[in-house]
C-alpha cells in the first residue's frame, strides 16, 4: 500500500515545507534550497546580535508552540553579558492532540530547524542547545541525529563555526511518553533527568533555565521561520501574514476532512480556504465544530468557524487560540459528549500530579463527562463541571490545568443541548458510534491513491 | 550487569552533557537497557543508577513518570494504539477494537503466547496518518486498516 502520498502537497504559500518530498532532506537538499545562506549571511557581512533580534521582531514572528508570545521580544530577554553557560532549546515535544507538524519538519526539512537554531544561538550569544524531540516518533529523532553530524562534518555546527569565532554544540535529547514535558519548565526538568514536573514561574527560564542557567526556549516551528526572516528581511516575512501576525503558519488539519495533513499558509488565510485544502469534509458531510488550535483550546462552532480568518487575533476574537495551530475538525455525527470525554481523559491521565486542583480536578472532569456520556448523568452535573472548570482554571503551576478546563467549559457552552439530551435520553443524539466513522474505509483508501 | 553494548551507547549519550550532569542521561539509558532487556526490572534499574552516579531512587522516579518504560515484562511485541480524539475521528478506536477482537486481549492484557501486548495510547503527534499504532515503542506504522493490521500480526507472530 503506498503512503498518503497528498502529505507533500503543503500548498503554495508554502516557505518552511516548500519544495520537499520526503526524500530530500539531506544537506546537499538543503544548500540547493539556499540552505545555510542565512547564516552565511550572517557570518560574512558581520551582522551583529542585536541586528538579528531586531529583525525578528521586525518580522512579527510569534512563539509556534501554543502560547504566541513574541519570539524577538523573548530573545531580547537574555541576559547579554552573563558569565558563564547558556541553553537554547528546542521544543520538539509535539503532543497536543491534532498537532503534528513540528514532525514533519524534523523528518523532511531538519536543517532549516538547525539552520534556526545557530542563528538563534548566535543572536543571544549561546554555546550549547539541545533538541527535545518527542519519544514517539523515534525514527525522526534519529534522523535528526543524522542531519546533525552532516551539519558537523559541513564546519556549520561545533567549534569556530565556517571558520569565525562562533562556535555552538547542539545535542538532540528524547522524550519517552509524557505530555507535559511540552510545558517548558517540565521540559527543562526532563533534560535535568528528573520527572517532568514543571516549575513554579518566576523565575522565569531566561534567568533560571536549564541547569540553572539563563534558557531560551522555542518550539520547532519558531526556529524553522527564521533562517527565511535573515535571508529575505523580517519585512518580507511580517509581509507575508499580517500586522502582529507574521509570516506562514503549519496547520495539522485532522479529523472528518477528506485529506488530513499538514498545510502551510499565509497567516489571515480564510479557514474555509483551509478546509478546501484539506479536501473538504470527508464524504461532504456538515462540519459541526472546529478545534481551531489544539485539544486544549476551546472549541467553536462549525457556521462561526466558515467566516474567521486563521490567525492569532481573529481566533482570540471569536473566544479561542490559534495554539500550537491543530486544526481538529468535527463533522454532524460526532458526539460532542463523547469527544469531550476523551479529552477529559487525556488531561487526567497527563496531570503530572502536583498541584492538587489539577490532579484531582482532571479526575473529576472526566469522570463527570463519562457519567453522562454512559446515561448516567445527574440534571446538575453540567452547574458541577462548569464550577469546577472555575475551581481548575488559573489555580495551578502549569497551564495544564487550564488545558484541561478551557474545552470542557466551550463544550457545555456551544453543545449544552447534546449533553442535555444525554441525561434526560440516557442516550446518544447522533446515534451509536459518536466518532464520525463509519467512513473511515474511503478515507484510508483515498490515503493508499 | 550492563553489556559493554549498552554502556558505549550510554557514554556516546554522555557526551551530550555537562561532565557534571551525568543525570541527564538517565533518559536515554533506561530507553537502551529496555531495548535489550524488554523491560526494567529493579536489578536493572540500579546498574543505571550506578553507572550514572545518581540516587536508585532517582532513576525509578524517572522510570514510572514516562509511560514508555516497561516496568513489567511485555509480550514480544507491545502495541501502543492512539485513541486520543483526532485519531477516534479517523478511525483509532476501530483499529484498537478491531486488535482487541482479533488478539482476544482487552488494554494492558497480553497474549496467552506470549506475543503481543495491548496498549492504550495517547497523541504521538501524527494525527494526519490516523489510525497509527507503535511496535516496541520506536517503529510507527501509519494509516492502518483492518487488512494492514492483519499484515502486521502476521509478520510480528
Ligand atoms: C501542557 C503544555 C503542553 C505544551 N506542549 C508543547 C509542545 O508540545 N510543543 C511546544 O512547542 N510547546 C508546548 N507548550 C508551550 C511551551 O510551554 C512553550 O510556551 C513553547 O515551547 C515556547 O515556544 P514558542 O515561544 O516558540 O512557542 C506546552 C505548554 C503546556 C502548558
Ligand atoms: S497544572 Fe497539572 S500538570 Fe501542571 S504542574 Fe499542576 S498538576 Fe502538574
Ligand atoms: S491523536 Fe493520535 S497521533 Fe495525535
Amino acid at each position: 500500500m503506498a503512503e498518503f502520498a497528498k502529505t507533500f502537497d503543503y500548498g503554495p504559500d508554502a516557505i518552511i515545507l516548500k519544495g520537499l518530498d520526503g526524500s530530500n532532506w539531506r544537506l546537499k537538499d538543503y544548500e540547493s534550497r539556499a540552505g545555510y545562506a542565512a547564516l552565511k549571511k550572517i557570518l560574512r557581512d558581520g551582522l551583529k546580535p542585536e541586528d538579528v533580534i531586531a529583525e525578528v521582531k521586525k518580522s512579527a514572528l510569534r512563539g509556534r508552540g501554543g502560547a504566541g508570545f513574541p519570539t524577538g521580544l523573548k530573545w531580547s530577554f537574555m541576559p547579554r553579558s552573563f558569565p558563564g553557560a547558556k541553553y537554547l532549546v528546542c521544543n520538539s515535544d509535539e503532543g497536543e492532540p491534532g498537532t503534528f507538524k513540528d514532525r514533519d519538519i524534523l523528518r523532511y526539512n531538519p536543517h532549516v530547524l538547525i539552520e534556526g537554531m545557530i542563528i538563534a544561538a548566535y543572536a543571544m550569544g549561546i554555546a550549547v542547545g539541545y533538541n527535545y524531540i518527542h519519544g514517539e516518533i523515534w525514527s525522526d529523532y534519529d534522523r535528526f541525529e543524522e542531519a546533525l553530524e552532516e551539519a558537523r562534518a559541513a564546519g556549520y555546527l561545533g567549534e569556530k563555526i565556517l571558520g569565525t569565532d562562533f562556535s555552538f554544540q547542539l545535542h538532540a535529547f528524547h522524550g519517552f511518553g509524557a505530555y507535559i514535558c511540552g510545558e517548558e519548565t517540565a521540559l527543562l526538568e526532563s533534560i535535568e533527568g528528573k520527572k517532568g514536573q514543571p516549575r513554579f514561574k518566576p523565575p522565569f527560564p531566561a534567568s533560571f533555565g536549564l541547569y540553572g542557567k539563563p534558557t531560551t526556549i522555542n518550539n520547532t516551528e519558531t526556529f524553522a521561520a527564521v533562517p527565511y526572516i535573515i535571508r529575505e528581511g523580517g519585512e518580507a516575512f511580517l509581509n507575508l501574514g499580517k500586522p502582529n501576525n507574521g509570516g506562514t503558519k503549519l496547520f495539522s488539519v485532522s479529523g472528518n476532512v477528506a485529506r488530513p495533513g499538514n498545510y502551510e499558509v499565509k497567516l489571515g488565510t480564510p479557514f474555509a480556504k483551509l478546509l478546501e485544502m484539506a479536501g473538504g469534509m470527508r464524504g461532504g458531510r456538515k462540519i459541526k465544530g472546529v478545534i481551531p488550535g489544539g485539544s486544549s483550546m476551546p472549541v467553536i462552532k462549525g457556521d462561526v468557524m466558515m467566516s474567521i480568518d486563521m490567525d492569532y487575533d481573529s481566533i482570540a476574537k471569536a473566544g479561542s487560540m490559534l495554539g500550537s495551530g491543530a486544526v481538529i475538525v468535527m463533522d454532524e455525527d460526532t458526539c460532542m459528549v463523547k469527544a469531550a470525554e476523551r479529552l477529559a481523559y487525556f488531561y487526567f491521565e497527563e496531570s503530572c500530579g502536583q498541584c492538587t486542583p489539577c490532579r484531582e480536578g482532571t479526575g473529576w472532569l472526566y469522570r463527570i463527562i463519562h457519567r453522562i456520556e454512559h446515561g448516567l448523568g445527574r440534571q446538575e452535573d453540567l452547574d458541577l463541571l462548569l464550577n469546577l472548570a472555575d475551581q481548575i482554571q488559573g489555580r495551578t503551576i502549569c497551564a495544564l490545568g487550564d488545558a484541561a478546563a478551557m474545552p470542557v467549559r466551550a463544550f457545555v457552552k456551544n453543545y449544552r443541548e447534546e449533553f442535555e439530551y444525554h441525561i434526560a435520553h440516557k442516550r446518544c443524539m447522533v446515534g451509536p458510534g459518536g466518532y464520525s466513522t463509519r467512513h473511515v474505509a474511503e478515507s484510508l483508501a483515498m490515503a493508499a491513491e | 550487569m550492563l553489556s559493554p553494548q549498552a554502556k558505549q551507547k550510554i557514554d556516546r549519550e554522555l557526551t551530550k552533557y555537562p561532565a557534571d550532569q551525568k543525570q541527564s542521561a538517565v533518559m536515554s539509558a533506561l530507553a537502551i537497557v529496555q531495548d535489550e532487556y524488554g523491560w526494567l526490572s529493579s536489578e536493572v534499574m540500579d546498574e543505571v543508577a550506578q553507572y550514572l552516579g545518581m540516587p536508585q531512587i532517582a532513576v525509578y522516579e524517572v522510570a514510572t513518570f514516562y509511560n514508555m518504560y516497561n516496568l513489567k515484562p511485555m509480550g514480544k511485541s507491545k502495541i501502543t494504539v492512539c485513541t486520543n480524539l483526532p485519531c477516534a475521528l479517523s478511525g483509532g478506536v476501530d483499529a484498537a477494537e478491531y486488535l482487541k477482537k482479533k488478539l482476544g486481549v482487552d488494554w494492558r492484557e497480553t497474549t496467552a503466547d506470549g506475543n503481543f501486548t495491548l496498549v492504550e495510547g495517547e497523541c504521538m503527534g501524527a494525527c494526519g496518518d490516523a489510525p497509527v499504532l507503535l511496535v516496541n515503542n520506536k517503529r510507527m506504522c501509519s494509516f492502518m486498516s483492518n487488512e494492514k493490521l492483519d499484515k502486521l500480526i502476521e509478520e510480528l507472530k
